[in-house]
């Protein structure tokens, strides 16, 4: 069975709809690249999945539990999907360690030492081991994200869900945030992400999705969709030239 | 008829501040509890408490202070009941100072981006503990000079209470003048103490203002 399954999904903001029946079937270990314009609802169906937005119809299972809106469930959904922004969102009033450890023990009420003890692991993984007691804004934004990254990995989740984590970043710093991604896919870690870095999906992913107007308009292997597209609408995403 | 000395009038007059002080402390610290009451259920998730404060931010901001101690002092004795005028006083301080830190402080919540809801969220923190670990610690910060700012505000606005009859500064300043004929120099000492009470009070509001924009992160 999959660990992520998204059945006939939809979702409207007021009038607009913006996702318009959306089924995509995420295997343990997949890494899925989700590509398309702005508006075409990428960023939305991530938040679904994390229930960060509620949805019309449709489900939404995760490792067999089925979203639902009650906070218990959404708790439950939480742990098992960890979510990354491209804002990294880290808690300016706490260290980069204390805010691995927050979750950790407020949620999963681990002890102290014991959540001190995987922050480090964490961090050390992201490459920041000694920005343990740095605050946020002493950090890079590079930096900053792989801290995001770390917290998100000591609640260890099944998957991780990337909101175009690298969109906020100066170029000169995406390359170390990929490459803590790199390492997690390597290791075998179930991803979706939302991403403009065509290349990093051609390299990484084992699937891209391409969205266009609320639906999913192509789905493949990296080296079909980037190769041989096969609608105008791809074609003209990747800048292929039709007349050639 | 007995002569008033500076002295006199000056000794009289501190005297009175006295109340002055324990009147504002009491609406401060009365409305900062009720405040935080008010708080919680203006941003809490029930769908009809919101209005609920909504309508009585509202009132207590859209009326005079001095209505709604009258309000307080006649009000209440039309039902029979007898109000002393420092409890009616007591009273509509807190309630009008209540309604101003609500706002004060619900504005310091909101101005937490959302981007702090959704990574707890994100996280499993439920409602109650995104509030307590997430987003208060940050909205304290927030608040700390605006609600010392709002402390002058108390200390003045209890001048108002003189006028149902409540022995502080500025009724024993009137008192005082009907006694010495000496007006300018009663309201002039009346003055020059309420100020030695503000001044300090919006200096500290500056200067943790100017300190919270430096260190505003710990």
């Amino acid at each position: 069975m999959s660990l992520i399954a998204i059945e006939e999904l939809r979702k409207s903001y007021g009038e607009v709809e913006v996702l318009k029946g959306i089924n995509l079937e995420v295997e343990k270990g997949e890494v899925i690249a989700i590509i398309g314009k702005s508006g075409s609802g990428k960023s939305t169906l991530l938040r679904c999945i994390n229930g960060l937005e509620t949805i019309n119809a449709g489900t939404i299972t995760v490792d067999g539990a089925k979203l639902a809106e009650d906070e218990a469930h959404l708790r439950a959904l939480r742990l098992k999907v960890g979510m990354i922004f491209q804002q990294f969102n880290l808690f300016p009033h706490k260290t980069a360690g204390q805010n691995v450890m927050l979750a950790q023990q407020v949620v999963k009420k681990t002890g102290k030492a014991e959540a001190e003890a995987m922050a480090r692991k964490m961090m050390d993984r992201v490459g920041l081991a000694e920005k343990f007691d740095s605050f946020p804004d002493q950090l890079s934004g590079g930096q900053q994200q792989r801290v995001a990254i770390a917290r998100a990995l000591a609640m260890e989740p099944m998957a991780l869900l990337c909101d175009e984590i690298t969109s906020a970043l100066d170029p000169e710093l995406v390359g170390e945030v990929l490459q803590v991604v790199r390492g997690l896919a390597a290791e075998g870690m179930t991803l979706l992400m939302v991403t403009h870095e065509m290349a990093f999906a051609r390299d990484v992913c084992s699937r891209v999705v391409f969205m266009h107007q609320g639906r999913v308009h192509e789905i493949g292997r990296p080296e079909e969709v980037f190769a041989n597209p096969q609608t105008p609408e791809l074609q003209s995403f990747l800048g292929v030239n039709r007349a050639a | 008829m007995t002569q008033f000395t500076f002295m006199d009038i000056l000794r009289n007059l501190l005297i009175a501040t006295e109340w002055t002080v324990i009147l504002s402390l009491v609406s401060f610290i009365g409305g900062g509890l009720l405040g935080l009451l008010l708080l919680f259920m203006r941003i809490g998730k029930s769908r009809v408490l919101p209005p609920v404060v909504k309508i009585y931010t509202e009132l207590f901001q859209g009326t005079p202070l001095l209505m709604q101690l009258f309000l307080a002092f006649f009000g209440l004795g039309l039902f029979g009941i007898d109000v002393p005028p420092w409890l009616a006083a007591g009273l509509a301080l807190v309630l009008w100072t209540a309604a101003f830190l609500v706002e004060i402080w619900r504005g310091c919540v909101e101005a937490i981006p959302k981007g702090q809801w959704e990574a707890s969220a994100s996280l499993g923190m439920s409602y109650v503990e995104q509030m307590r670990h997430i987003i208060l610690p940050q909205a304290l910060k927030v608040a700390i000079p605006p609600t010392v700012g709002f402390s002058v505000q108390v200390v003045k606005g209890t001048a108002l209470t003189s006028i149902i009859g409540f022995t502080e500064l500025s009724k024993a300043g009137t008192v005082l003048t009907n006694a010495t004929f000496q007006p300018f120099t009663v309201y002039g000492l009346v003055a020059l103490i309420y100020f030695a009470l503000c001044f300090p009070l919006s200096q500290v509001a500056r200067l943790l203002e100017r300190k919270m924009n430096v260190a505003h992160r710990h």
